[in-house]
């Protein structure tokens, strides 16, 4: 280290401790510097010290004369040793006026350790845990109703006043779901456009069918691909923006501070995120579905050798408005879901970081899951009405 | 007596800042402040809301970048130490922060632990004295060891973040605004606790505070912050005859009423 300056400051000598016979009972000498950077490594040592001195009968002279610096922690280690000996039958001496101060202190703030208490037993244990997360599955559905509730409220309220909407946080959100997440949808929609196009091709070309991986293209990112792959980037994306950003201004308390000034977290946080978001996830599904055709037919073109004269044509006879519609149909669906957990989620956080991670995780992967739910949902409605 | 000043004999010059400058984007907050803190004293440094005492505070530690000047620490330059040095001075000092700044996941004993856990190889069992111990030493209640900073009171907050600054019994500590949100009698055990730490460890204590009493009580010099500078610093009877308004109108204010009158004994 910098050998001009006076200056290694924390360079200490460790502290020693020593067992003299003398004239009157024994003496312990201790000296050293006894401070939190130097107790670590006699910890130990000191272990078998005390177990001997504690079985030692006989008077017992504490000797401080030659301690150099002391601490709270060593000042602290040094009367667990002083309290192996009986009152009765130990002296200390050489403490100076200082260190006597900061021993009483010390000595005047410890206090007997919580005896540790005894938790239940493991099957308790578990089934403590499966109660919790069976309760913890029913609060959050029925915060999700609750909020669903809150929500329609004041979607009545603002059809009643349409001034009621938040317009500029509204549009804020709404550049932020929809807007920016555009170049990323059309991106990963393009190339699953072309993956699905050449898997398509290489087998549909083995029973000499290639013009059906046309149809088979167009029906399954219209009815399928494209709106479940952008719900499934905007849960990530959105959502988990939507808990973390909820979730902060929990812990800062100011939602708390919204409701006192007499303003509806909901109304004011909730409502313009959930409408931006069930009128982004139709948008964003339209563009994925013209992006993922776009990859299709470039593939089909160039790996299949179908023009793209041939392609549209034939897309124009497999699929119909329809199919379109049944894709989008479900986007606000999924949308409102996605809000919906992501919101309830962020309400939830406590007030540590860790648990706004946890929440922003559970957001993700329940309104994913949700997702796929609503999807499955959507295809037995369809089903069931000859779509 | 404290472990970090050695070879800084008492009344040296520990903190020293010459012109320090700083600013976020256009606007200077400190500019060419000059400011020494010697070891073994407590300094309160007072001035209006928004002068920048937490920016100065900040800036010795570290956290904000300087514009200009030179910060050294126990006669370390900090814009020109290695890393080293500059892990070896981090170990001497603790910092309570305005706003406490506990880590919020974990409990109160676990928070006072992450220095030592951070810096030293103690045994968890003395660990957890030692913590124990300095929970009680700043005055919380036995069972706020294993509650989470979501679940103190303000007061506690800053109990609690005290007992972090004083784990690894450092040299110096820099309490930003320690006794506000404390109830007078809290705040007067607080500032004791300061005062008796500073007699047997030798702490050298750098304190924001609006507390009067605090600035009476334990103070041994104040400082003043007011245009970018310091503008006064000294005993609490130099603050009493400096002449300038807002000085005057501080400590001599209706709120300060207290003030004078011992002083002038
Ligand atoms: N990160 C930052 N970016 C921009 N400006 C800042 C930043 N931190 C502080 N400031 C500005 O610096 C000025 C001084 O702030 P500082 O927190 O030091 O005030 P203070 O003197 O501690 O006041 P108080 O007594 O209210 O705590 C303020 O005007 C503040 O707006
Ligand atoms: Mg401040």
């Amino acid at each position: 280290m910098d050998s001009a300056s006076p200056l290694a400051p924390w360079a200490q000598s460790p502290p020693t401790f020593r067992r003299d016979p003398g004239d009157a009972g024994e003496v312990v000498r201790l000296s050293g510097d006894w401070t939190i950077r130097t107790i670590g490594p006699i910890e130990a040592d000191l272990v078998p010290f005390r177990r001997d001195l504690e079985a030692a009968a006989g008077a017992v002279t504490f000797d401080l004369g030659g301690l150099g610096r002391l601490d709270t922690a060593g000042a602290l280690v040094l009367l667990h040793l002083f309290g192996d000996v009986a009152e009765a039958r130990r002296t200390i001496v050489g403490v100076d006026a200082k260190q006597r101060i900061l021993l009483d202190e010390v000595a005047g703030a410890e206090r007997e350790p919580a005896a540790p208490q005894l938790g239940p037993g493991p099957v308790i244990r578990f089934l403590i845990e499966l109660g919790r997360y069976g309760v913890g599955w029913w609060v959050e559905a029925r915060a999700v109703l609750g909020l669903l509730g809150g929500v329609a409220a004041v979607l009545f309220k603002i059809m009643l006043h349409p001034s009621r909407l938040r317009f500029i946080p509204f549009v804020n959100q709404l550049q932020r779901t929809a807007l920016d997440a555009t170049p990323i949808i059309t991106l990963m929609s393009f190339l699953i456009g072309c993956i699905i196009a050449q898997q398509g091709a290489f087998y549909f070309r083995r029973f000499g069918a290639d013009l059906y991986v046309v149809d088979m293209v167009g029906v399954l990112t219209l009815r399928e691909i494209a709106v479940i792959l952008t719900a499934v980037m905007v849960a990530g994306r959105s959502g988990s923006a939507f808990t973390a950003e909820l979730g902060s201004m929990k812990m800062r308390e100011e939602i708390d501070a919204l409701k006192v000034i007499g303003l509806d977290p909901v109304e004011i946080l909730v409502v313009p995120r959930l409408v931006a978001l069930m009128i982004a996830l139709p948008i964003l599904t339209f563009l994925s579905d013209l992006a993922s055709i776009l990859g299709a037919a470039i593939v089909c073109n160039v790996y299949a050798d179908i023009p793209i004269e041939t392609f549209l044509y034939r897309l124009h006879a497999a699929v119909e408005m329809r199919t379109f519609f049944v894709g989008v149909s479900k986007a606000p669906f999924m949308a409102l879901i996605i809000a919906l957990v992501a919101c309830v989620q962020g309400l939830q956080v406590e007030g540590s970081a860790e648990s706004l991670g946890r929440r922003t995780t559970m957001a993700v992967v329940k309104s994913i899951f949700m997702v796929v739910v609503v999807d499955g949902i959507f295809a037995m409605f369809y089903a069931a009405a000859g779509v | 007596m404290s472990a970090c000043a050695e070879g800084i004999a008492e009344n040296e010059v520990i903190i020293r800042c010459r012109g320090v400058t700083v600013g976020f984007g256009e606007r200077l907050i400190l500019d060419g402040l000059d400011l020494d803190v010697r070891r073994g004293e407590i300094l309160g440094f007072v001035g209006g809301s928004g002068t920048g005492k937490s920016v100065l505070m900040r800036t010795i530690l570290g956290l904000n970048p300087l514009r200009g000047g030179t910060v050294e620490v126990f006669g370390h330059d900090l814009g020109a130490v290695d890393t080293a040095t500059r892990a070896g001075i981090e170990r001497c000092w603790g910092v309570l922060f305005q706003h406490g700044a506990l880590f919020s996941s974990l409990t109160v004993l676990q928070n006072i632990q992450v220095p030592m856990r951070e810096h030293l190889h103690l045994t968890q069992g003395l660990m957890d004295d030692l913590a124990r111990l300095k929970i009680a030493m700043v005055g919380l209640p036995p069972d706020a060891a294993d509650k989470f900073p979501s679940e103190l009171s303000g007061g506690m907050i800053k109990r609690a973040s005290l007992a972090r600054a004083l784990a690894l019994d450092p040299a110096i500590v820099f309490l930003d605004e320690p006794t506000s949100g404390l109830d007078p009698i809290g705040a007067g055990d607080f500032d004791d606790l300061i005062a008796k730490l500073r007699d047997t460890l030798g702490l050298t204590v750098f304190m924001v505070t609006h507390d009067l009493d605090s600035l009476r009580s334990v103070c041994d010099r104040i400082a003043v912050l007011g245009n970018r500078r310091v503008l006064v610093e000294g005993p609490l009877a130099t603050m009493l005859t400096f002449d300038d308004p807002w000085v005057k109108a501080y400590f001599r204010g209706t709120r300060a009423r207290g003030l004078a009158a011992p002083a002038a004994e």
